[in-house]
């Protein structure tokens, strides 16, 4: 038998359904990956009780020729999704040992459609970050090196552990989220594949708050039809979220392989950074010759406010988790420390249970918050947001069905290696992806080729609102172009 | 913009976070860079611009005025740090 951790979805539900291998099978080889594989860091709640359980359930569904779309497929799900009766934490000290009594609508929708939950991903501190190196437990090591070098890289953030885990082959697929970029840089850092749907396209109730105007679930995974097959049950109408829209999901895998003849592609002339590396631009161009080759059409774009972008995002980020995350105070949940009054109680808790990095966020966007400020920075953030929305509407009015950029401004770094002077080099990592946070857009990282170093390197997409099946069906086109990349194994 | 010390010290109070007089320069430089990068946003002409309120063009939703959930008091406090009958414990506010 074939190692089962090398199949795709697609190909395990195939060998489900015509009975080659059983869920509890494929579970178990995922369950053996993972414990071979404890040095890469990626899961920081390990559950092969509830997983061989659920996988049991899954053979007697498959059995009885009732087994869902995702039935006996084993996940892998990000620590920011609330699973009930299993710890959930953020990957902060202020969570300590909670234990959520409900869960997210997300991975409930897994469960319901039959998927395996092996354990929980590690992830940024809650998703604040770029390299997942802000998580309490550490730093995840990303599968891929450097040609000749044991040089340890970050796998990106803030999903780190999720795509980790499904470049290593430590699950079939995960859950992440992304913010300003958390879902489509690891993807691209890990060769892997990761959409950012549209906001309000998946629920966000049950998933820890970070930025909530900003916020979306999405799938990573090892390709297109995949992520295609993940989207679709995580996808849908949630009354619990306000901001979640009520329309019908897509099946979304039948955009896989349809034609993508005589759809405009958008170049946004912005996007060509000075200093950018060669082989970034190299890529980019091939991405689209192989959209061009494949029937699409080549325009030139403008969205003359990307640079504002990041700096906008740096404002209006901060500035909702600082709300957010006002709700860590040592009363309901999480970690108490001891004050002689609740205000010392309070400052003492947030003092100790915060890492370094949320604690500025949560500074900056009490500041930008703050009475005075106001004007200067929030409400003109926020303006400058409506002005990057609009880059992309005029764009979408002239008929461009899409837009190809690079996912990052480069591959994946070491571990130790950005951010710690200044946070603002950390922050540059995301100047590709935020653009499509701040418009509420839908974006696919694909991985595309690879630098000289022998590292992943993706390309984005960026599309229509709700019209996520675009992205699919170019993603497939790259993807058939420059074929799929898995990490040697050294672990 | 930047911060002084005695405004990194009044943020982080606001914060409700507490902060030892040997971190704020090294807050206050990091908080300095944040706001040196975010400035570049003055030069952008935002006269008459509506600023954003919701991404996704939406009237909110609202459930009916009913009870739907409840009568789980003890399942609500099953994290808290310190509680009492079914409430939570808080060092005393009221003299």
């Amino acid at each position: 038998m074939t190692d089962l951790t090398s199949l795709t979805i697609a190909e395990a539900r195939e060998g489900l359904a015509s009975k080659s291998f059983t869920a509890r099978e494929l579970t178990d080889a995922h369950l053996a990956a993972i414990e071979a594989a404890r040095v890469l860091n990626a899961y920081v709640l390990e559950t092969p009780d509830r997983a061989r359980e659920m996988a049991k359930a899954a053979d007697a569904k498959i059995a009885k020729g009732e087994g869902g779309p995702l039935a006996g497929i084993p996940l892998g799900i990000k620590d920011l999704f609330a699973t009930r009766d299993i710890r959930t934490t953020a990957c902060s000290n202020i969570l300590g040992n909670f234990i959520p009594p409900y869960e997210s609508t997300v991975t409930s929708q897994l469960w319901r459609d039959g998927a395996v939950l092996l354990g929980k991903l590690n992830n940024d501190e809650f998703a604040m970050g770029s390299s997942n190196e802000t998580s309490c437990f550490g730093p995840v090591t990303n599968p891929w090196r450097r040609e000749g070098s044991n040089t340890t890289l970050v796998p990106g953030g803030s999903s780190g552990g999720s795509a980790s885990a499904v470049a290593a082959a430590l699950c079939m697929g995960a859950t992440a989220t992304d913010t300003g970029g958390s879902i489509r840089q690891p993807a691209a850092f890990t060769a892997t594949v990761g959409i950012k749907p549209t906001y309000g396209r998946c629920s966000r109730w049950g998933i820890v708050a970070f930025a909530s105007s900003l916020d979306q679930a999405g799938p990573i995974a090892r390709s297109t039809r995949d992520a295609a097959i993940l989207m679709r049950s995580m996808a849908g109408h949630d009354p619990k979220d306000t901001t979640s829209v009520d329309i019908a999901v897509p099946d979304y895998e039948a955009a896989i392989g349809k034609s993508v003849k005589g759809m405009k592609i958008g170049i946004p002339r912005e996007y060509r950074l000075d200093g950018m590396p060669a082989e970034i631009e190299k890529l980019w161009s091939e991405g689209a010759q192989w959209l061009k080759a494949a029937g699409a059409e080549l325009v030139e774009v403008s969205l003359p406010h990307t640079k504002y972008a990041l700096p906008a995002y740096y404002i209006v980020a901060p500035a909702e988790a600082s709300s957010n995350l006002a709700r860590y105070d040592g009363v309901r949940y999480g970690l108490r420390d001891p004050g002689k009054n609740i205000i010392e109680m309070y400052e003492n808790t947030r003092a100790d249970g915060f890492g370094d990095e949320v604690r500025r966020r949560v500074l900056i966007g009490t500041y930008v918050l703050s009475a005075g400020y106001y004007d200067a920075y929030y409400l003109r953030a926020q303006k400058v947001r409506t002005l990057i929305k609009k880059d992309f509407e005029d764009c979408f009015a002239k008929g461009v069905n899409a837009i190809l950029t690079p996912a990052t401004p480069s591959a994946a770094f070491g571990i130790g290696e950005k951010g710690g002077a200044d946070p603002v080099e950390m922050y540059l990592n995301d100047i590709f992806t935020v653009t499509v946070n701040m418009a509420g857009l839908p974006g696919i990282a694909v991985p595309a080729g690879k630098d000289t170093q022998g590292l992943p390197l993706g390309l984005q997409l960026i599309g229509r609102p709700f019209d996520e099946e675009t992205l699919f069906s170019l993603g497939e086109v790259i993807e058939q172009a420059a074929g799929r990349f898995t990490a040697p194994r050294w672990w | 913009m930047s911060v002084d010390a005695t405004t990194v010290r009044r943020i982080a109070h606001l914060a409700r976070i507490a902060v030892s007089d040997a971190e704020v320069p090294h807050l206050q430089g990091e908080l300095n860079a944040m706001l040196a990068f975010v400035e570049q946003l003055s030069e952008v002409n935002v006269d008459g611009v509506e600023p954003m309120t919701s991404v996704t063009p939406m009237e909110m939703k609202k459930r009916a005025d009913v009870v739907n959930d409840g009568e789980i008091a003890d399942v609500i406090v099953r994290n808290a740090p310190d509680t009492v009958n079914g409430f939570f414990l808080v060092p005393k506010v009221v003299e």
